[in-house]
């Protein structure tokens, strides 16, 4: 058997909310997804034995190339505050910024991978006046550059692979890490912001069970409505890349199917959407974030028409928070 | 006389970064400082917002306590909208809050504190074999029972709030997450499965046998009678002594837990020799050895400004106060204060000890599954889920909760229709604080000083700093 990739986990300016998910991984579990992988885990700051000076000494002999880092794993976003220093987060035991640590491991690695959105675009930790001057690896929000700056390649040739989402669901990351170590995954294989296309490729729409509800644009009004977020409650799964539909989160769910609005959170300054999360901006009555890829005035066609066309049976059901109306049976014919 | 001085860092298995400096002089811990080490300034980027989006960002605080910080905010909006919750929705909010909660005790126990038995320096004692085994980091085999486990018990996420973590199910009026007939089936099976893990691998016994238990001599006895992991855990805490360790304040405050129909499953309080009533215009936040600006503020009118340059200062952890004295949070609190008998006997026995604060996670295992087995069966499908809940324009509010490692609260100020102030305390911001202006060590600090570390050995250190079951990331937030 080959050679196990060694995988090093480091954690800065986020929630340790990707890891938290990252144990969700079922069939099998987390641990047995890296053995099968062939992906051996030298450290992580939540799962690893080592603490202290046996972990300083593990990081240690990563930095200067004595430890061969094959893959290296960053959540959170990089703390470049206070003016620049990034004193915001001294990696603990070495009186050192952790952008600093991060800068020298991401030279030396075969793969440098960002966990979450904190550590691909910044995230979440950037928000408002982003007091810690969190940026991502490879992007300040929208903007290319980032921590490591746009030109930074990994010794694989690529760019951060930007695992984007938040949280992540345990199905991106550890997909991810299984196409490297099988030798399947290359540039072909990112969208173009470096997201692995296997959950980018699709948006957060396909698959919702609220689909019906979108069709005849039958709208939930209030939350605990059944009917689709998208008109009124802010809903962004038709814009937003993700396959959060179609690989279900903790067995059956997901942001829609919990009843609240995809708030395109894979997607870069989905920290600052400029108006209130959970209600739909709006020009003349007409969402302004319609489908990215639909011309708007047919968008408005459709949607005028396809409401006059609305069952009963979806109108009640959408501003209800059980069904009122099942759909009908046909009986008492053989 | 020989002094040294040690930091160990980073001091992993613990929810964020830490950082403990320990003077030992002869051989003894004199004196412990407590430093957390990043900070992100939530409390600097929530004013501006409208009040609702606290919602989408709180629970992004912390991946672990996700759902409280969730709690906590809807807590303060529906005190701030003076709305009453549905029934369904508050019994939804009981049942994530409590599967939160007790995945946390479980990832705690099994991937976070256990490990540490594991090491080389216990290689000698007579359990070490199997213990090793059963619990070394990421190779023991209980890692193969426990996640699987603990996944499938999150599926109880998946049904009821959409995902975990970082759910927005929860609102002021309740749930906006419906649960039909088949989904709250769903939901007991999901229980009495995980009631099955918990019988079959950790107590060896049924959980109604554990949460009787109510004295020092009963849980001996239970002791003797079976296997599981709780077993072998005790085994090991007796030959070590961790029941002699790590006593703090011997305060204990709890907010009180789950917001059921009928009020709080467990009391709110201050246990010092008894239980008092919670006061919470008590609390106060020093900032006098925190890398942040100005005085100590009760958290209503508190501020948030770093200042890294100040010399007195050792981490980016407040300082809160109650009545100007230390106290300790978690669940040992949470049971102290409820008065569970067999932690109140742990306690008077030999107060807030490493073994005491496992114990008390170990039988909220126990006690709460029924209770959610119980807040399942109630629930109505078709009953309403989510009343309306007018946010006004102006006000203030406070929301108050328990997370796995106890007491959160949120105080609010919204003018003009946006949040002007959010402050936030949190469970190990009490417990990880360090001194306050009168020179006070918080309650680690204190766990910390007088330990004897023979040959520098800090083993038992970790012993006593993962008994917190700590949350750095909630703590600076």
């Amino acid at each position: 058997m080959a050679e196990p990739l060694n995988l090093l986990w480091l954690q800065s300016g986020g929630c340790g909310g990707c890891t938290l998910s990252l144990l969700n991984a079922e069939q099998p579990g987390l641990f047995d997804r890296f053995a099968d992988a062939g992906i051996r885990l030298l450290w992580h700051p939540s799962l690893s034995e080592e603490t202290g000076d046996e972990a300083l000494a593990i990081l240690v002999a990563c930095a200067e190339g004595r430890e061969r880092v094959d893959l290296l794993c960053i959540e959170g976003s990089l703390m470049t505050g206070p003016h620049g220093s990034g004193r915001f987060h001294i990696l603990a035991g070495t009186g050192r910024p952790m952008v600093d640590w991060v800068r020298d491991l991401a030279g030396r690695a075969g793969q440098v991978l960002a966990v979450g959105s904190c550590a691909a675009w910044g995230g979440i930790t950037a928000s408002g006046p982003n007091p810690g001057g969190a940026t991502g690896l490879q992007y300040d929000g929208e903007t290319p550059g980032g921590l490591l700056g746009r030109d930074f390649r990994s010794a694989s040739g690529l760019p951060v692979v930007n695992v984007a989402g938040c949280p992540i669901h345990p199905g991106w990351v550890l997909d991810t890490l299984q196409a490297i170590a099988m030798g399947r995954f290359g540039a072909a294989e990112m969208d173009a912001l470096q997201r692995p296309r296997l959950y980018a490729d699709h948006l957060v729409h396909h698959g919702c069970p609220r689909n019906e509800y979108y069709e005849f644009k039958a709208s939930a009004g209030k939350p605990s409505d059944q009917g689709c977020l998208m008109e009124n409650l802010g809903c962004k799964g038709t814009q937003a890349h993700a396959d959060c539909n179609i690989r279900l989160w903790n067995g059956s769910g997901s942001c829609l199917r919990g009843g609240y609005a995809c708030i395109r959170c894979t997607e870069p300054r989905f920290e600052a959407p400029g108006h209130p999360y959970a209600e739909t901006p709006k020009v003349a009555g007409i969402p302004i974030g319609l489908p990215a890829d639909m011309p708007r005035a047919w968008f408005v066609a459709l949607a005028a028409l396809s409401k006059s066309a609305t069952p009963k049976r979806v109108r009640e059901n959408a501003v209800s928070d059980h069904i009122v109306t099942p759909p009908a049976a046909k009986t008492g014919v053989k | 006389m020989k002094v040294e001085k040690r930091i160990v860092g980073p001091f992993n298995r613990v929810e964020g970064d830490l950082e403990v400096h320990l003077d030992i002089v002869d051989e003894r811990v004199e004196s412990a400082r407590i430093s957390a080490s990043l900070y992100r300034g939530f409390e600097e980027m929530l004013p501006g917002r409208v009040p609702a989006d606290a919602l989408f960002i709180v629970p992004r605080i912390c991946g672990i306590c996700s759902v409280s910080q969730s709690i906590a905010a809807v807590a303060a909006l529906r005190e701030l909208a003076g709305a009453t919750p549905a029934r369904n929705g508050q019994l939804a909010e009981c049942l994530i809050g409590a599967c939160e909660n007790l995945a946390d005790h479980l990832t705690h126990f099994y991937l976070f504190f256990m490990p540490d038995f594991a090491r080389a320096a216990y290689a000698g004692r007579p359990w070490f074999g199997p213990v090793a085994a059963r619990f070394r980091a990421i190779q023991g085999d209980a890692a193969r029972d426990v996640l699987p486990a603990r996944a499938a018990f999150m599926h109880l996420m998946g049904v009821l709030a959409g995902k975990w973590p970082h759910s927005q199910s929860l609102h002021p009026g309740g749930s906006a997450r419906p649960l039909a007939q088949p989904d709250v089936l769903q939901v007991i099976t999901l229980l009495r499965d995980f009631r099955r893990f918990l019988e079959t691998h950790l107590f060896g016994d049924r959980l109604e046998n554990v949460a009787q238990l109510a004295s020092l001599d009963e849980l001996e006895r239970w002791r003797g009678q079976g296997g599981g992991d709780l077993r072998g855990f005790l085994a090991v805490a007796a030959d070590l002594g961790l029941g002699q360790l790590g006593q703090a304040s011997n305060r204990f405050l709890s907010y009180g837990a789950y917001a059921t129909p009928e009020g709080r499953y467990w009391p709110a309080g201050l246990w010092d020799g008894e239980v008092q009533p919670l006061d919470i215009a008590a609390i106060s936040e020093d900032v006098s050895h925190a890398w942040l600006e100005g005085d100590a503020l009760p958290p209503a009118e508190g501020r948030t400004r770093p200042q890294p340059d100040k010399a007195e200062a050792y981490t980016w952890c407040k300082a809160p106060r109650y009545r100007g004295q230390v106290v300790e949070t978690g669940a040992l609190a949470r049971q102290m204060v409820a008065g569970q008998p067999l932690v109140r006997a742990m306690v008077a026995a030999q107060g807030g000890s490493v073994t005491a604060r496992v114990m008390a996670r170990m039988l909220e295992l126990a006690i709460l599954v029924p209770e959610m087995e119980a807040w399942a069966r109630q629930i109505e499908p078709g009953a309403p889920w989510c009343t309306t809940a007018e946010l006004p324009d102006e006000g203030r509010a406070v929301g108050l909760t328990e997370a796995a490692r106890g007491s959160l609260g949120h105080w609010l100020t919204v003018k003009q229709g946006r949040i002007a102030r959010y402050q936030i305390v949190a469970p190990t911001t009490w417990n990880f604080s360090p001194r306050d202006a009168g020179a006070q060590p918080g309650a680690l600090e204190q766990a910390l000083a007088g330990l004897a570390v023979p040959g520098g050995e800090l083993t038992a250190v970790q012993h006593i700093v993962r008994s917190f079951d700590p949350c750095m990331a909630c703590t600076v937030h």
